[in-house]
C-alpha cells in the first residue's frame, strides 16, 4: 500500500501495484476461507479422538489437548462382561461388507460394460431403472423382508444382511462403472482384435489391466457404503450378527444409566480410522468415484 | 423371446455370400444386424443385475403393497377377540392419512402420542430437515467448492480434509454430535449456555440439523467441483476481458453452466434426507418432535407388519413423486448426465 502512494507516479504503476495489492489480498482471503473449511471438517473428528484416549473421569474436559490419556476406553468398548461385541461386530461388518461389495462387482461389471460399450434399445429405460433404484428408500423393502426373514428363520443370520446391502449396493456400482467405462479407450480392444486377438483375449490382455482402477475405486466405495449402513442391520440382526454401526449405536458403559461417552468415541475411533486412511490413500480416485457417475 | 441364431446373426457370412452389389443396403443392414447382436450380448450382460434387483428390491416393493392390503393381527377393539389378518381394503391408508384407529364403535381419530396420531407430523418433521440441510448444504456446498476449485499451495489438504466427515459412518456421527451436544459437552461448555440439546424440540432439530450438514456438505461440495472444473477456462477469460466482474461472472457464467450438476447434487441429497432415518433414531430415538417417517415405519414394524407396509408404501409414493417433481420440472435429468450427457454437456 505504502509504496502505492509513495514512490510510484505514472497510472500504469498505479494500477499494476493495486491489482497486485487486490490479487494478495484475494489469496489471503483464500487462505482464510481453506482454513475454516479444514477446522470444521476436522474438529469435531478430532475431538471423538482425544475424547477416545481421556480418562472416563475428565470426559468433559474442555481441553482441546490429549490430557489424561489412558487405553481404558478401547478395553471398555471391547469387553465382553458389558456386552460390547465390538471385536465380533467388525468382524461381521468386514465379512458382511466384503460379500456385498464382491457380489455387486460380480454383477456389476458387466451390466456397466454394457450399458458404457454397447448400444442397444432400451439402454436409456435401463439406467433410469438403476438409478431410480439407487435411490430407493430403506424402509419402503424393510417391512415385508422382516416378515418374510421371520417367516424362514433368517432374522439374525449374515445374508438377511447381505441381500438388502447388494439392493443397496448393486446400483451404485453400476452407475459408477458405467461412467468410468465410457471413458476407457475402447480403441484399443478393436485394435488387439486387428492384431490377431480373440475377444477374450483382448478383454483379459488390454481392457482389464485398463479397468481395473476404475474396478479397484468401484469396490472401495460399495464397501465404504455397505460398512455404513445402519437401518436393516439394526433390525435384521441379532447379538452375535450386529455390525459395528449397530454396535456402536447401542454400547453400554460401566455404569448403568450413563451414557458411556469415552468408550463410545474409542469404538467409533475403531470403526473410523481404517476408513478414514483408505479414503486419504485412495483421496484423487475416491473423488473421482464419487463424482463419476453424477456430473459425468 | 427368441433365444435361438437368427440367420441374419452372422454377419461376416451373408455379407460374403451377397457380394458388393448394393452396398448401401447392405451397410444399412450390417448396423441393424449389429444393434442386434449388441442387443443380445447387451441382454446377457444386464440380465443378471435387473435379475438381481428384481428380487432384492422389486419383489419386496411388491410384497409391502400386498401386505398393505391385509388387516394386522391383533385385538379386535369392537369385538375383543383375536383376529389374524384378512384383506383390509384401504383401511390401512385411511389409518394414516387421516389418522383414524380402530375404536370399540368403529373408528375415531388417533388418540395423541400412538404411532397412528403422528403421519402428518412425521411427514412435516421429515419435509423440515429435508428442505432446511438441503437448503444449507446446497450453500455452504457452493462456497466450499469454489474455494477448492481454486489454486493454492496445500489445495490437497483442504481436499482431504473434506472427505473425512464423508467418510465416517453415519451412526458414529450421530454418537459423536450427540457427545458434542451433550448437556456437559462442548457446545455448552463454548457457549457458556445450558441448554438441553436433544430434550427439546428446537434445539433436538437444530443438533440434527448440524450434525447432517457437517456429515454431508462435503459430498455436495465435491459435486459441485466436478461441475465447476466442466467449465471451461476460456469462457472466464473471455468474460474478464470484457470487463465482467467477479460478481457477473458468478452470475452470468458460473451459475448457468453449473446448474445441471447443482440439480442433480440437489435431487441426490433431497432424496437421501427424504429418508433420513440413522441421525435423529440414534441421537434423539425420534422423541421431542424429530420423528421422520423412516423412523415412524420402523417403529410401526414393531407393533404390526401390514400397516407398516402402508406406510413405507406412501413414504416411497412421497419420494417418488419428489424425484418424478425434479427430474420433469425442475431439470435434474440424472439419467441423461448418465447416459453420456449429450444435452446436458454440449450447451
Amino acid at each position: 500500500m505504502s509504496t502505492a502512494t509513495t514512490t510510484l507516479n505514472t497510472g500504469t504503476a498505479k494500477a499494476k501495484s493495486v491489482a497486485r495489492t487486490r490479487e494478495n489480498w484475494a489469496s489471503t482471503r483464500t487462505y482464510i476461507s481453506a482454513a475454516i473449511i479444514v477446522i470444521w471438517c476436522l474438529l469435531p473428528f478430532y475431538w471423538m479422538i482425544v475424547t477416545a484416549f481421556r480418562d472416563v473421569g475428565y470426559t468433559f474436559d474442555s481441553t482441546p489437548f490429549f490430557t489424561h490419556v489412558t487405553w481404558d476406553n478401547f478395553k471398555t468398548a471391547f469387553s465382553a462382561e458389558l456386552g460390547n461385541h465390538l471385536g465380533r461386530a467388525l468382524l461381521n461388518s468386514l465379512f458382511i461388507s466384503s460379500v456385498t461389495t464382491i457380489v455387486a462387482l460380480l454383477f456389476g461389471v458387466f451390466a456397466a460394460y454394457a450399458l458404457a460399450r454397447l448400444n442397444f434399445r432400451g439402454k436409456f429405460l435401463v439406467l433410469g431403472l438403476i438409478l431410480g433404484a439407487s435411490m430407493f428408500p430403506g424402509v419402503a423393502i424393510v417391512t415385508p423382508l422382516f416378515q418374510l426373514f421371520g417367516n424362514i428363520g433368517w432374522i439374525g443370520t449374515y445374508q438377511a444382511m447381505i441381500i438388502p446391502n447388494i439392493s443397496f449396493v448393486l446400483p451404485l456400482t453400476v452407475y459408477t462403472l458405467t461412467s468410468f467405462f465410457r471413458e476407457m479407450p475402447w480403441e484399443l480392444e478393436e485394435a488387439a482384435r486387428i492384431d490377431g486377438c480373440t475377444q477374450g483375449q483382448a478383454f483379459r490382455k488390454i481392457i482389464m489391466p485398463l479397468a481395473a482402477p476404475a474396478v479397484f475405486t468401484t469396490a472401495i466405495l460399495a464397501f465404504i457404503a455397505s460398512w455404513n449402513e445402519y437401518l436393516i442391520a439394526s433390525i435384521l440382526s441379532n447379538d452375535a450378527t450386529q455390525t459395528v454401526t449397530v454396535a456402536i449405536a447401542r454400547f453400554a458403559g460401566s455404569q448403568p444409566h450413563q451414557e458411556p461417552y469415552t468408550a463410545v468415541m474409542a469404538a467409533g475411533t475403531v470403526v473410523t480410522i481404517p476408513l478414514v486412511v483408505l479414503v486419504l490413500v485412495f483421496q484423487r480416485k475416491i473423488v473421482a468415484g464419487l463424482t463419476a457417475g453424477a456430473v459425468k | 423371446m427368441s433365444t435361438q441364431v437368427e440367420p441374419g446373426a452372422l454377419p461376416g457370412r451373408k455379407a460374403s455370400r451377397k457380394g458388393g452389389d448394393n452396398k448401401g443396403v447392405n451397410k444399412e443392414v450390417g448396423a441393424d444386424r449389429k444393434e442386434k447382436t449388441q442387443g443380445r450380448a447387451a441382454t446377457l450382460l444386464i440380465a443378471p443385475t435387473l435379475i438381481v434387483l428384481a428380487i432384492v428390491i422389486l419383489y419386496p416393493v411388491i410384497n409391502a403393497v400386498i401386505m398393505s392390503f391385509q388387516h394386522d393381527q391383533g385385538l379386535d377393539a369392537a369385538t375383543g377377540l383375536f383376529v389374524t389378518g384378512g384383506f383390509a381394503g384401504v383401511s390401512n391408508y385411511v389409518h394414516w392419512l387421516f389418522q383414524q384407529c380402530p375404536t370399540s364403535g368403529g373408528t375415531g381419530s388417533c388418540p395423541p402420542g400412538t404411532l397412528g396420531a403422528q403421519f402428518w407430523s412425521a411427514t412435516g418433521v421429515t419435509f423440515f430437515f429435508t428442505v432446511v440441510t438441503v437448503f444449507f448444504e446446497t450453500l455452504f456446498g457452493f462456497w466450499m467448492a469454489l474455494i477448492m476449485a481454486r489454486t493454492f499451495k496445500g489445495r490437497s489438504v483442504l481436499r482431504a480434509a473434506v472427505l473425512v466427515p464423508w467418510a465416517i459412518p453415519t451412526a458414529v456421527t450421530a454418537k459423536l454430535w450427540f457427545f458434542i451436544f451433550a448437556f456437559d459437552g462442548i457446545v455448552n461448555t463454548l457457549f457458556h449456555s445450558s441448554i438441553l440439546w436433544t430434550g427439546s424440540e428446537g434445539p433436538a432439530r437444530a443438533a440434527i440439523i448440524i450434525a447432517d450438514v457437517w456429515k454431508t456438505t462435503p459430498f455436495m461440495a465435491l459435486l459441485i467441483l466436478a461441475g465447476l472444473q466442466m467449465i471451461p477456462a476460456e469462457v472466464y477469460e473471455a468474460a474478464k476481458v470484457d470487463g465482467a466482474s467477479a460478481w457477473q461472472r458468478f452470475r452470468l457464467i458460473t451459475l448457468p453452466l453449473v446448474k445441471p450438476a447443482l440439480m442433480v447434487a440437489i435431487l441426490f441429497r433431497v432424496l437421501d434426507a427424504l429418508r433420513m432415518y440413522d441421525l435423529p433414531a440414534i441421537m434423539t430415538g425420534g422423541a421431542n418432535g424429530t420423528t421422520t417417517l423412516s423412523i415412524l415405519v420402523v417403529d410401526q414394524i414393531r407393533v404390526g407388519f401390514n400397516s407398516a407396509a402402508a406406510l413405507s408404501t406412501i413414504t416411497f409414493v412421497i419420494i417418488f413423486i419428489v424425484a418424478f417433481i425434479f427430474v420433469r420440472f425442475l431439470g435434474a435429468n440424472a439419467v441423461e448426465s448418465a447416459s453420456g450427457g449429450a444435452k446436458g454437456k454440449q450447451k
